[in-house]
């Protein structure tokens, strides 16, 4: 627990690693000063993009004592503002999922080479970043705990199933190999309660140790203190839950 | 990317951005999160020229009402051009 008199210091700067097929991405990276060990986070950035509400975000997890790490999914599509090459993967039907899991594993190996990472790593996202948050912790065999904030697309039709998305997340379930926390609204239209219920059930099915916190009165993206779905007290309470649930994991 | 509702058209024209007219390429439109219109999703229409890169974009985001309104007008307004012998 922070207290006035404990020495505090941050780094935020931008990085590149390698991703996907060794290409080299850009990543925004937040680190406590000092030697560690500190644990280490991925830190998935939603559809609208590499944002300024993640970086804050990536810089929240670095004063909660996080090594967190943001890699920048739209390096490829080339560079302007942030909304500008977000509206262009948007055009474009997103990033694969193939290429998605190639850039996070890039980025988990990049953290857990750094001298002062304590050899733990877990995974954040919200929205598009939350389903990819869950994905990557049954495809990948390198986190240590999962977030997934609200994933929408877990759970897909066979008829929404394409080159880019070729498997609906859910069928992955049995694969799982992190605990893992989903934080959901119940008002949000994707996913919906009754998707997340059926998430739920597999999960049960299988066996896995995981947390989900439902919130009422809260729809998509009640963390997101720039946009109406804001929901103050729902958000303090899910930042707690994730803030515990990663002290519990990597620590 | 929580929809994925999206199409694009190819078309002709010129849009206004900050630094001033471009040539207009292609429209995308989609149903999915908007940047700064207060829903959870909008209809989101992106005026863009890709060749130009992503910064060569008008952006518009609606409500679905908006948008189907927008249409009708569009659809009314060449109606009367057209009888009027004016499209040509």
């Amino acid at each position: 627990m922070y207290t006035t008199d404990n020495y505090e210091g941050m780094i935020a700067e931008t990085v590149t690693i390698q991703g996907t097929n060794h290409d080299t991405i850009n990543a925004y990276f937040a680190r406590p000063l000092g030697p560690g060990p500190f644990p280490a986070m991925v830190i998935i950035h939603h559809m609208p993009g590499w944002d300024e509400w993640y970086k804050e975000a990536t810089r929240k997890f670095a004063y909660y004592g996080y090594a967190a790490l943001a890699p920048n999914l739209y390096f490829r599509a080339g560079h302007g503002t942030p909304e500008d090459v977000a509206a262009k993967i948007r055009a474009e039907g997103g990033v694969a999922d193939d290429q998605v899991m190639g850039d996070l594993e890039g980025a988990a190996r990049h953290l857990l080479s750094l001298p002062y990472v304590n050899g733990k790593v877990g995974v954040f996202g919200t929205c598009s970043g939350g389903r990819q948050a869950f994905l990557a912790g049954c495809r990948l065999d390198v986190f240590d705990a999962v977030v997934d904030c609200w994933g929408g697309r877990v759970v897909m039709a066979p008829e929404d199933l394409t080159p880019k998305y070729p498997v609906s997340p859910i069928n992955y379930t049995a694969d799982l190999s992190a605990p893992l926390l989903g934080i959901f609204g119940n008002e949000d239209h994707g996913p919906t309660a009754e998707q997340v219920n059926q998430h739920e059930e597999e999960l049960k099915k299988h066996g896995k140790d995981y947390e989900f916190h439902r919130y009422d009165d809260a729809g998509h993206g009640f963390f997101y203190h720039h946009r109406p779905a804001y929901r103050q007290a729902q958000a303090m309470d899910g930042w707690e839950k994730v803030f515990a649930f990663l002290e519990k994991n990597l620590k | 990317m929580c929809t994925m509702i999206v199409q694009q058209v190819k078309i002709e024209g010129s849009g206004k951005k900050e630094t001033g007219w471009f040539t207009l390429k292609e429209a995308n439109v989609s149903y999915d999160h908007p940047f700064n219109a207060p829903f959870e999703h909008a209809l989101n229409i992106d005026f863009v020229n890709e060749a130009q890169g992503p910064g060569a974009r008008v952006a518009v985001e609606l409500s679905a009402e908006a948008a189907l309104a927008l249409v009708e007008a569009i659809q009314a307004v060449l109606k009367t051009a057209e009888e009027r012998d004016q499209i040509v």
